[in-house]
């Protein structure tokens, strides 16, 4: 089992009111999976997929990554789990304005130790399997909004780590570049990477093999679709 | 990730603010420029000093006598006992008085100084031209003379003065040698005729020395010398108690050189303590730029951890970048802290002095300020946590 959530909550304390962004969640996801966490705007996604990612913790509850208990892990061990283990893909891309194409693909492989022959092949590679071998050394400003998106994607991949974490990786997309970024998605799991995605569109969440329905921070439905 | 990485990745963050880096480097460029600069004055004030005092003669105590009652001086012969002593290895008794001294149809007023052989050497002259007295020239009262440089041109202009003759109280007296321009603390003697002593006593018709140049044999029988010296004018003047001496002085040389190199070195720390406030400035400087550049780049930071950047690495990067920003204007501040001490002397004439380890003091500070105020800088922001980096605005 790769991820294992138990009574997750997280809760957010707003003077005198709280907010249950997650309420109680148990999720088990296994290697190899394409789950597809879907739900309204403001109903936890979010908040889930940066627990999953080790980029925050939960205000209770247990988490076990690869077997390992998160709450018990140091910041240079959550750090080679976020650099070897996970590949985030963020909802508004997060690349480093100031780098390239190729300069922001290499980043995870510079804290990984690589040398800079290994990095620069291997980002190029990532970049051309994204299909932007054109694109290496413009900065984010110079690309389109998909053509970002797929630097993200190509730095996600770009350290090999078996799982990916997309956040609305398709949102600020149009339908094609959505459909090919998909295409991308579900090409990477047949290749044995767990793909989790989140999205609030059932056509794209569809794709998945499973979705996870999420609302007001409650798992409501847990069900295997299509394919 | 390896230093070589980080230093590049710090070099960036500063190429990518030019104009914000380079003003923040001027605080650590004026702060070493002004250090070295300072300390050169600092320095180079206090060995022209010493060599002005040494070149007055080594180990020299200069006796002054004032005398008591009716015994104001000292006879030549009573002076000239001091050499007898084993820690004194020259004894120049002197007796000066201002003349007119004529040569042709030009005459100047000079001081006329009395002087033996011994002088030479106690003081430290050198000749330019001829030769100084010697022993017989005194003891067989010649009347010879030897002119300062400057007299010399007065009254000679462009025509060697060696063998020529001059004119001092009616006397005729045969030009020897000229003396090499010299100034010292103690006066110049550019403009001093010098002759004989015993002659001088014949013919300004004094019988009596009121100043004596004594050398002693080393450093170490300065204090023995003066010793024995004041006992035996002790007992001429009978003079009984320290505190009661009006008779006479004795000025140490190296006693003064000592206290001289103890104020200059004094005022050279603090030159050099005030200068490093600026430094310390400096250092607030980029401390402040530091903390502006983690805020600017806090969402920076975020991506960076979520990616694997770990603790150290963000650390690193702004400690590094904190560090190449005061080293570099340490390095710049040294060159011109170098080139201004250097063009001070040229221009202004100034003496200075740029010794390695101020500039080695100099440049470790500005590192020193750059890890001690990039420290907390870097460490706020290796201390980011990633979802808050991430979400910040
Ligand atoms: N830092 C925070 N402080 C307070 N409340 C927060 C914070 N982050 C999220 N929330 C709240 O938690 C709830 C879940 O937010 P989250 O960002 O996970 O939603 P989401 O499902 O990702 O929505 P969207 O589809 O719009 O991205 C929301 O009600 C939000 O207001
Ligand atoms: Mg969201």
């Amino acid at each position: 089992m790769v991820i294992n959530l138990e009574n997750i909550y997280k809760i957010y304390k707003m003077g005198d009111t709280e907010v249950h962004a997650l309420d109680d969640v148990t999720l088990k996801i296994e290697e190899g999976e394409f789950v597809a966490i879907v739900g309204p705007s403001g109903s936890g996604k979010s908040t889930l997929m940066n627990i999953l990612g080790c980029l925050d913790t939960p205000t209770s509850g247990k988490y076990e990554f690869e077997g390992r208990d998160v709450s018990k892990l140091n910041d240079n061990e959550l750090a080679a789990i976020r650099n070897l283990r996970i590949g985030f893909v963020f909802q508004n891309f997060n690349l480093l304005p100031k780098l390239t194409a190729l300069e922001n693909v290499e980043l995870p492989l510079m804290y990984a130790g690589k040398s800079t022959a290994f990095r620069i092949n291997r980002a190029k590679e990532m970049l051309k399997a994204v299909g932007l071998s054109e694109r290496l050394h413009h900065k984010p400003s110079e690309l389109s909004g998909g053509q970002q998106q797929r630097v993200a994607i190509a730095r996600a991949l770009s350290a090999d780590p078996p799982i990916i974490l997309a956040d609305e990786p398709t949102g600020n997309l149009d339908t094609r570049s959505g459909h090919e970024i998909m295409e991308i998605l579900k090409a990477l799991n047949k290749n044995g990477k767990t793909i989790i995605l989140i999205t609030h569109d059932l056509n794209i969440a569809r794709q998945a093999q499973r979705n996870v329905h999420i609302r007001d921070g409650k798992i409501v439905k847990d069900e295997k679709v299509g394919s | 990730m390896d230093i070589l990485q980080t230093l590049k990745l710090a070099f960036r963050g500063i190429i990518d603010n030019k104009l914000r880096s380079f003003l923040t480097m001027l605080g650590i460029i004026i702060g070493v420029t002004s250090v070295i600069a300072l300390v050169s004055i600092g320095q180079g004030t206090t060995s022209k000093v010493t060599e002005q005092i040494q070149s007055m003669g080594s180990n020299l105590l200069t006796v002054n006598i004032m005398g008591r009652g009716a015994n104001t001086t000292l006879s030549y012969d009573q002076a000239m006992e001091f050499s007898s002593s084993p820690y004194i290895s020259g004894v120049a008794p002197i007796i000066s008085e201002n003349v007119t001294v004529k040569h042709g149809n030009k005459n100047s007023q000079v001081q006329l100084q009395g002087v033996n052989a011994d002088l030479l050497t106690v003081r430290n002259y050198s000749m330019s031209e001829g030769r100084f007295f010697t022993p017989v020239d005194v003891s067989m009262r010649q009347k010879v003379a030897v002119l300062g440089s400057q007299i010399a041109s007065d009254l000679f202009g462009f025509v060697d003065p060696v063998g020529q003759e001059i004119k001092i109280k009616g006397y005729n007296f045969k030009v020897i040698g000229i003396l090499k321009t010299s100034s010292s603390m103690m006066g110049s003697t550019d403009e001093q005729v010098f002759i004989p002593i015993t002659v001088a006593e014949r013919i300004l018709q004094t019988r009596g020395v009121r100043t004596i140049y004594i050398q002693a044999a080393s450093k170490d029988a300065v204090s023995p010398a003066m010793s024995e010296i004041s006992s035996k004018l002790d007992k001429i003047y009978r003079v009984n108690s320290e505190d009661e001496n009006y008779a006479y002085r004795i000025f140490d040389q190296s006693a003064m050189l000592d206290t001289i190199n103890e104020t200059s070195k004094t005022l050279t720390m603090m030159l050099g303590g005030i200068a490093a406030i600026s430094l310390l400035v400096g250092g607030i400087g980029i401390m402040n730029i530091m903390l502006v550049s983690v805020t600017e780049r806090t969402r920076e930071i975020g991506i960076r951890k979520a990616l694997g950047a770990r603790k150290r690495d963000v650390l690193n990067q702004f400690l590094i970048e904190s560090l190449v920003l005061s080293s570099t204007g340490g390095i710049i501040g040294v060159a011109v802290g170098y080139f201004l001490s250097w063009g001070l002397g040229r221009v202004l004439n100034m003496s200075t002095k740029t010794t390695l380890p101020v500039v080695l003091i100099a440049f470790s500070f500005s590192l020193l300020v750059g890890v001690f105020f990039g420290i907390y800088p870097a460490n706020k922001a290796s201390n980011l946590k990633p979802i808050d980096a991430l979400r910040y605005e």
